[in-house]
């Protein structure tokens, strides 16, 4: 019995390092590729299209009701206290030092992640990332290190506009619907919010960046080696929810992570 | 005496329990077409792709041009798998991309080579193999047997030495499974090239075969030419050309 225990632990920690091995090697793989010539200027822009331009309506609909419910909810919670015309230092500080990073990776997760799971286990299923190595191609940098630029570069630019659009989502409930005065509201937003809490929100957006890709590419490629043993379409569907998952609660440790380190 | 191109020495591969190869013996010799029969499952695509290294062994050598291909200098290694080409059974092209970027990928990817040298090395490929005019076609466009045409043309654009093919005529009727044979056969006479050929296609391949090699329950228990294949006392060998179940458990 005891001794069943401490096997089937065994065997979980030892697949858990196998995995956390391997995710570690191919994040430091795919970025050694960042830096090695032919640089792939047109994948990578071809991947900020679909990581980036594409998640710009769904970026700008959760930043504007995220923005809006945060007026409200901050309205009437400040209104007891009679410091109503704090709501923009409230909606602007909260979007920028946290919604603004987490939401917004957790939606490009969501719709740019989850499809960049499934692309690349579906290569693998159908072998043609063994294809990629049979002609010498480095199966890695053909499908991590371009997706893994254009996140980066993708991923702050999507933050700053989900904050824009929240900060006006604020208004437009604070002041326009709840009464707040206009110019209160923009005056708290412009005095409150320093360049450090800009820079981090920006750090943050760095970071999940690295995280979502990373994770989300990883899943895909590895998609053969699950737990379940499933194969082909199955093992493409594991491979999505889990790069989903694992994404969002790794942004939700490294946001607190950050956050303590930066306070 | 020259030691043959590519030889397997006991090679030995187990996926979990289940033991697939078990002390696999086979010379492969440049410039010739060998051929790899056997029943399905008994391991011939797993033997292929030691070749290219997609699979490692357990145990035992893969030696080319008798060294061992582990212990190759990394030069060496390089040399030879840049000189190899591997047409997957389902040909593996890339569903994302058109049919001419899938052949000019090798060349694109791994190769300094300017856009008009490219798009004529490609284009040629592309009129020899019959399939010239659909540049722009995705593969989820194509016929079964365009589709393996594609995946032929992207194995020969980058002029490769050594051609491994993983069931090659899978899928296709009796037609395009003869004009596949009769395309390896003219390309590796024009080329010169070594092939490996795994199939189960029996007796068309033998058309082809310089060197045949029968695989059965982990093992080669044949190996030679065509004619001795024909008229072997060795259990098994002729009621697997007739096709009766006689060999192995399956």
């Amino acid at each position: 019995m005891i001794t069943g225990y401490i096997e089937a632990f065994g065997s979980f920690f030892s697949c858990f390092a196998a995995s956390a091995g391997r995710l570690f090697l191919f994040f430091v793989s795919g970025v050694h590729q960042i830096f090695s010539p032919p640089f792939q200027t047109g994948k990578v822009l071809d991947h900020i299209w679909f990581i980036g331009a594409k998640s710009v309506f769904v970026i700008l609909l959760t930043g504007l009701f995220t923005g809006m419910v945060l007026g409200l909810q901050g309205y009437y919670t400040l209104v007891t206290f009679g410091s109503e015309a704090a709501l923009g230092t409230a909606v602007s500080l909260t979007l920028i030092r946290e919604l603004g990073p987490v939401l917004g990776a957790i939606m490009v997760t969501a719709r740019a992640g989850s499809a960049m799971a499934a692309e690349i286990g579906v290569m693998r299923m159908s072998e043609q990332i063994d294809a990629l190595f049979t002609m010498q191609i480095d199966p890695v940098r053909f499908v991590f290190t371009p997706r893994l630029l254009a996140a980066i570069l993708s991923f702050p630019l999507l933050t700053a506009l989900f904050d824009m659009v929240g900060i006006l989502g604020g208004y437009l409930s604070g002041s326009l619907l709840l009464g707040i005065n206009e110019a209160v509201y923009m005056d708290r937003v412009i005095h409150s919010v320093k360049m450090a809490d800009i820079l981090g929100g920006f750090f943050k957006s760095f970071v999940f960046a690295v995280v979502v890709t990373t994770i989300c590419c990883y899943r895909g490629y590895y998609s053969h080696k699950n737990h379940q043993g499933a194969f082909g379409a199955k093992a493409v569907s594991l491979a999505t929810t889990s790069a989903v998952v694992q994404s969002c609660v790794c942004v939700l440790i490294c946001d607190y992570v950050i956050t303590s380190f930066l306070v | 005496m020259t030691p043959p191109f590519i030889q397997f020495k006991n090679i030995k591969k187990q996926f979990g329990t289940l033991k697939v190869l078990k002390g696999v013996n086979l010379s492969i010799t440049k410039g010739q077409v060998t051929v790899v029969i056997g029943k399905s499952g008994t391991g011939k695509s797993v033997l292929l792709k030691h070749i290219v290294g997609l699979i490692h062994q357990d145990s035992g050598q893969l030696m080319i041009q008798g060294e061992p291909l582990d212990r190759l200098s990394k030069e060496k290694a390089c040399r030879f798998k840049n000189k190899t080409s591997y047409m997957f059974q389902d040909n593996a092209l890339f569903d994302f991309l058109t049919v001419y970027d899938n052949i000019a990928l090798p060349l694109k990817e791994t190769a300094q080579i300017a856009d008009p040298v490219l798009q004529q090395k490609v284009h040629a490929r592309m009129k020899q193999l019959g399939i010239e005019g659909i540049d722009h076609k995705y593969p989820s466009e194509l016929s079964g047997g365009m589709r393996k045409r594609a995946a032929l043309a992207r194995a020969l654009v980058t002029d490769p030495e050594v051609i491994l093919f993983d069931e090659p005529t899978t899928g296709l009727d009796p037609i395009r499974k003869n004009d596949v044979h009769t395309m390896i056969k003219a390309y590796q006479k024009q080329f010169g090239f070594t092939a490996v050929i795994v199939s189960h296609d029996i007796p068309h391949i033998f058309d082809l075969a310089q060197h045949i090699a029968l695989l059965d329950d982990g093992i080669i228990i044949f190996e030679g030419a065509k004619q001795d294949l024909l008229c072997s006392d060795i259990p098994g060998v002729q009621a697997f050309i007739q096709g009766k179940n006689s060999m192995g458990h399956e």
